[in-house]
């Protein structure tokens, strides 16, 4: 790590750049917080470790915005959301000075949360850090596997090549050790009722706080719909069913083929709701029916949506 | 105080019993509860929150005096969803009210047997045509009144037939109107308020009570600074965004005050003292 | 002091709902919320785990309506005789339904003290005048049963704001409850807490108030060794505004916040909301929900006033908890839950904001 902020601050101090967005060391031991460094100084709270799943891609919005170049840090994945918001004319690519950063996998709180209660530190998660992870708490300490405390995408990583970057930084592991479309082919094989009984009872936990579509690179609209007062919904109210399942759904159709599968919005969701689901299944859908494709791969390439060809499947034709 | 009953939130029905265009864009409606009677009592600078329902509810200021025994009156100018919906709404039709919120202008204490130096613009005559008909009701009670009054153009003033027959006329008070640009058929003053303010150069022996658009409250606020008068000496009414207007839906909070409840009156030196957010 | 075999708690809450309502934590699809006890539910890990939301939603639900308009819209040749149409050609009659106030009692058990103390904010807000009688219905018909905290988290800080978690009969609740090994000791503190215990008497046996003394005490040293029970509000509270509102913190650290309300969601102390109308088919509803100070929407004007930028409204939500609601209630409006240091997506918090204050200090001492 010592040699990545070397790196960031030669490249603050020489003036390449004038500021970084990365991670900022946290108060705990698992919650460094996204952060804009504007000094060489400030640099010495830089962290990259396990717990850097914050996704910075969308942070480049704003900042494309300001004098000079930013230099911000993209794992693997957070690259293919910077592609889709080049995409979609969010973000200068210009202005951006891009740090591929290696990845071994980012670790899910959540999951170490379970049975460890009263954490006061966790060590080894670094990128060169162990394969196991020790975690100290008031009540005792463990040791537990970083691969079993991983989130849940990235078990099915999309790979660990930067689609973009300017220069890369660190060794990153491979971690993708289970089939992408394996969740969602289980809920397909569910019959209606299931299926309608499944999110029914993970989108009754939804507190319809607006984490899961504010983290979102794709959800970069200036005003959402969801926030037009002019709209006729019963908005903010989340206890009926069409907020409870159309805001999630009407979401996913919005995010459908520019969702580069980044995983955020099921890591942030304070109620754990698996909402990556919805947007897995469209991009299944999407593979079947126009051919392989993945969002931000490529920001040339068209989106099968908002292109049309004549062997497009036709309205009603069923997966 | 607030006297709005035991359900706060749950509106009257008012029925509304007369319109009156004032301007292109400025209605005044005559509010009455469907027994005929008013719909509570108020005291000057208090407001109301109005609904259409199905469309929404905005905070209005109660623009009659209380000394009006017959009805409530509202001067809404047209400039949204609901103040659209308003305007479209004829006599006879209903719509809900709850309140009256807010606190009022000390007219029973600190303005009783001072001089009052009232300068509003646009709309912001509003609540202090509630004020300044109190005062004149009960004219034994105040001092010399002078009224500097000033718009867009002379079909924007607001209730300009109430003040020419009305206000012009009543004992030792002075009217002073003026709008912003030369227009035909209109002799009187041409230019801004504030500017017009300095041109009068009113003594200090008085308070000052100012409504309008913000740009303008802060230049006369400027102008009556320089020509000595202090915070403590002048009145004015902060609009924000409200839902509940009893202070609790937080909408409206600035510092440890609500707006709804602790205002819209405030007095400059009170405004000070809140962080610079309205 | 009585007692009950944490094994016999399903026959406890059965017989509780058989009479009253019985609100608590409950696990759904994973998580820990509270819920209405239904034959069957999952109360697995509910006497330890914390809820992702607070009970708040007992007395001050998330959405709730308000009143129901219905409306006559009569043509005018059907106006009744001497009934001037004026320019009309319609009539548009209202007419009022105000929703029901809560007049049966219920019983929200589990929550913690800081939950508690979060009612207790809330009652400012709610129960002076003007009250709100919707939640003050609630109020008086809600009977608090409180858990003793058996397992505080590292987020926990409540004891900053002199709350006691380990002993919930310190608090405003109607009864007090604590996990002693494979008992729960339950103790009625207020008249609505002996009648809720008479009622079930015959599920409880009798047990020594000095039971509960060994859970007390191991609680107490376990906030003792959590991180953050030893933040220092100084600085804080009344009369702090100008120096808090005008520093140059605020913009160092606001950046990240997403302004997506998830930290006034769990909260047990916000009280913010918004008013709404929805038109069904048989008329119109008027319903409150939550809203937050973080969104920005929540004081658009035309002009664009007021708090048009993110740090301004991150401010406020700090602000009002900190500086604001002492001023005006002589209480902080935090309660040290934890439960935006848990939730919120970017790492930011209430404890980060307090300390980035205080290192400024510590940094602007160094320098003089
Ligand atoms: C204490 C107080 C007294 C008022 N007295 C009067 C009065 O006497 N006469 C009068 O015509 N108006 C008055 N207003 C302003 C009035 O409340 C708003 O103009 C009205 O609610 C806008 O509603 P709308 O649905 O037509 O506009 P919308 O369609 O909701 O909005 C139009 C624009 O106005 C903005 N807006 C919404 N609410 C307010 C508000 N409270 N103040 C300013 N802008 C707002 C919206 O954000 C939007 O940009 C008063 C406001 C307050 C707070
Ligand atoms: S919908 Fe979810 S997975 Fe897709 S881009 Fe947005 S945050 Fe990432
Ligand atoms: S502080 Fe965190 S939880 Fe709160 S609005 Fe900002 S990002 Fe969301
Ligand atoms: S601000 Fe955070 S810690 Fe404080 S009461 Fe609210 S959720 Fe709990
Ligand atoms: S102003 Fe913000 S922090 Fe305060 S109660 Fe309202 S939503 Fe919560
Ligand atoms: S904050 Fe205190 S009262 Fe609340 S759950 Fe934690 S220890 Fe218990
Ligand atoms: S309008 Fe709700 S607090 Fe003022």
């Amino acid at each position: 790590m010592q040699g990545l902020i070397d790196r960031l601050t030669a490249l603050l101090s020489d003036g390449t750049v004038a500021r970084v967005i990365g991670w900022k060391k946290g108060d705990m031991a698992y919650n460094p917080e996204p952060h804009m460094f504007e000094t060489a100084e400030s640099l010495k709270d830089f962290v990259y470790d396990g717990f850097c799943g914050a996704n910075l891609s969308k942070m480049m919005i704003e900042a494309s915005k300001l004098e000079g170049k930013t230099a911000v840090c993209l794992k693997p994945c957070d690259t293919y959301s910077f592609n889709q918001l080049i995409r979609e004319h969010r973000v200068v690519r210009e202005n951006a000075y891009i740090i591929g950063v290696g990845c071994r996998g980012k670790l899910d709180i959540e999951k170490i949360k379970k049975g460890n209660k009263g954490i006061t530190s966790i060590s080894g998660t670094e990128l060169d850090g162990s394969d196991d992870i020790k975690i100290e708490t008031i009540y005792g300490d463990k040791n537990i596997s970083y691969k079993d405390a991983l989130l849940d995408r990235c078990h099915v990583c999309k790979g660990k090549d930067h689609m973009i970057f300017d220069e890369v930084w660190g060794e990153s592991k491979d971690t993708a050790d289970q089939e992408r479309f394996a969740e969602v082919e289980k809920i397909e094989a569910m019959t209606p009722e299931e299926k309608f009984a499944f999110f029914r009872n993970e989108l009754s936990k939804c507190i319809r706080c607006n984490a899961c579509r504010n983290v979102c690179p794709a959800c970069s609209c200036r005003k959402c719909i969801f926030d037009n007062t002019k709209f006729d919904a019963q908005q903010k109210a989340n206890v009926v069913s069409f907020e409870e399942r159309m805001f999630h759904i009407i979401r996913a159709f919005h995010v459908a083929g520019r969702c580069t599968d980044c995983g955020e919005c099921s890591r942030v969701c304070p109620e754990g709701i698996p909402l990556h689901l919805f947007n897995r299944k469209f991009i299944k859908d999407i593979d079947k029916f126009y051919g392989e494709f993945q969002a931000g791969k490529d920001p040339e390439a068209q989106s099968p949506l908002t292109d049309f060809t004549f062997e497009d499947i036709e309205p009603g034709e069923r997966g | 105080m607030c006297n709005c009953g035991h359900d706060s939130l749950v509106p009257q029905i008012g029925i509304i019993t007369g319109i009156t265009q004032e301007t292109p864009d400025v209605k005044t409606f005559r509010v009455n509860a469907p027994d005929g009677g008013k719909l509570f009592e108020h005291m000057p600078g208090q407001c109301a929150m109005v609904c259409v329902p199905g469309v929404s509810e905005g905070m209005f200021s109660i623009t009659s005096s209380p000394t009006n025994k017959e009805f409530q009156e509202f001067s809404i100018k047209k400039c949204g969803i609901l103040t659209e919906q308003l305007h479209s709404l004829q006599v006879g039709d209903e719509v809900t009210v709850r309140g009256p919120y807010g606190n009022n202008f000390p007219v029973e204490t600190e303005f009783k047997g001072k001089n009052l130096l009232f300068i509003a613009g646009g709309i912001g005559l509003a609540p202090l045509r509630s004020v300044i008909n109190y005062c004149l009701d009960n004219r034994e009670n105040y001092g010399r009144i002078d009224i500097l009054y000033g718009s867009r153009s002379a079909d924007d003033l607001v209730k300009l037939k109430e003040i020419q027959e009305v206000w012009m006329k009543a004992p030792n008070v002075n009217v002073y109107l003026t709008i912003d640009r030369e227009q035909e058929g209109w002799d009187g003053h041409v230019g801004f308020v504030p500017t017009y303010l300095k041109e009068i150069g009113f003594s200090t022996d008085c308070i000052g009570i100012v409504c309008g658009p913000p740009i303008m409250i802060k230049f006369v606020l400027q102008g009556l600074k320089e020509m000595g008068f202090t915070d403590e000496q002048i009145y004015t009414t902060l609009e924000l965004r409200m839902k509940c207007g009893i202070g609790k839906c937080g909408r409206c909070n600035i510092g440890s005050k609500f707006v709804c409840k602790d205002g819209p009156v405030f007095r400059f030196d009170q405004i000070d003292e809140l962080p610079n957010e309205y | 002091m009585y007692k009950i075999a944490i094994k016999d708690l399903n026959t406890l809450f059965s017989k509780i709902a058989e009479e009253q309502e019985l609100i608590l934590p409950i696990k759904k699809a994973g998580q820990y919320n509270f819920g209405v006890y239904e034959e069957g539910c999952d109360i697995d890990g509910i006497l330890t785990n914390k809820t992702v939301k607070s009970g708040k939603d007992a007395f001050f639900p998330q959405f709730e309506t308000l009143y129901n308009v219905r409306k006559k819209i009569t043509p005018a040749d059907e106006l009744e005789n001497g009934e001037e149409a004026a320019n009309t050609k319609i009539r548009t009659k209202l007419t009022i339904e105000a929703e029901a106030l809560k007049d049966k009692d219920f019983v929200i058990f589990g929550m913690r003290a800081c939950d508690v103390k979060g009612v207790e904010v809330l009652d400012q807000v709610f129960l002076t005048d003007p009250v709100d009688n919707y939640y003050k219905a609630r109020r008086e018909h809600g009977i608090i049963v409180a858990l003793a905290c058996h397992e505080p988290e590292e987020s926990c800080f409540c004891t900053v704001f002199g709350i006691d978690p380990a002993d919930p009969s310190k608090s405003k609740a109607d009864v007090a409850t604590w996990i002693v090994g494979e008992e729960l000791c339950w103790k009625p503190i207020t008249e609505k807490g002996e009648a809720l215990t008479k009622k079930i008497e015959s599920l409880l046996a009798s047990a020594d108030d000095s039971a509960v003394d060994a859970e007390i005490a191991n609680i107490t040293s376990i906030m003792d060794k959590l991180p953050n029970t030893k933040l220092s509000l100084e600085g804080w509270g009344k009369g702090k505004t100008d120096e808090k509102f005008n520093s140059d913190v605020w913009q160092k650290i606001y950046t990240p916040c997403l302004g997506c309300g998830t930290c006034t969601f769990v909260c047990p102390t916000c009280q913010c909301y918004d008013i709404k109308d929805y038109t069904t088919k048989d008329g119109i509803q008027r319903y409150r929900c939550w809203d937050s100070c973080m969104y920005s929407d929540f004081t658009l004007m035309a002009g664009g006033q007021n708090r048009t930028s993110q740090v301004q409204r991150f401010r406020q939500r700090f602000m009002h908890k900190l500086v604001y609601f002492p001023d005006r209630y002589d209480m902080y409006s935090c309660v040290g839950c934890g439960r935006c240091v848990d939730k919120c997506p970017q790492s930011l918090n209430i404890v980060k904001v307090i300390k980035a204050f205080e290192n400024e200090q510590k940094e602007a001492g160094a320098n003089v």
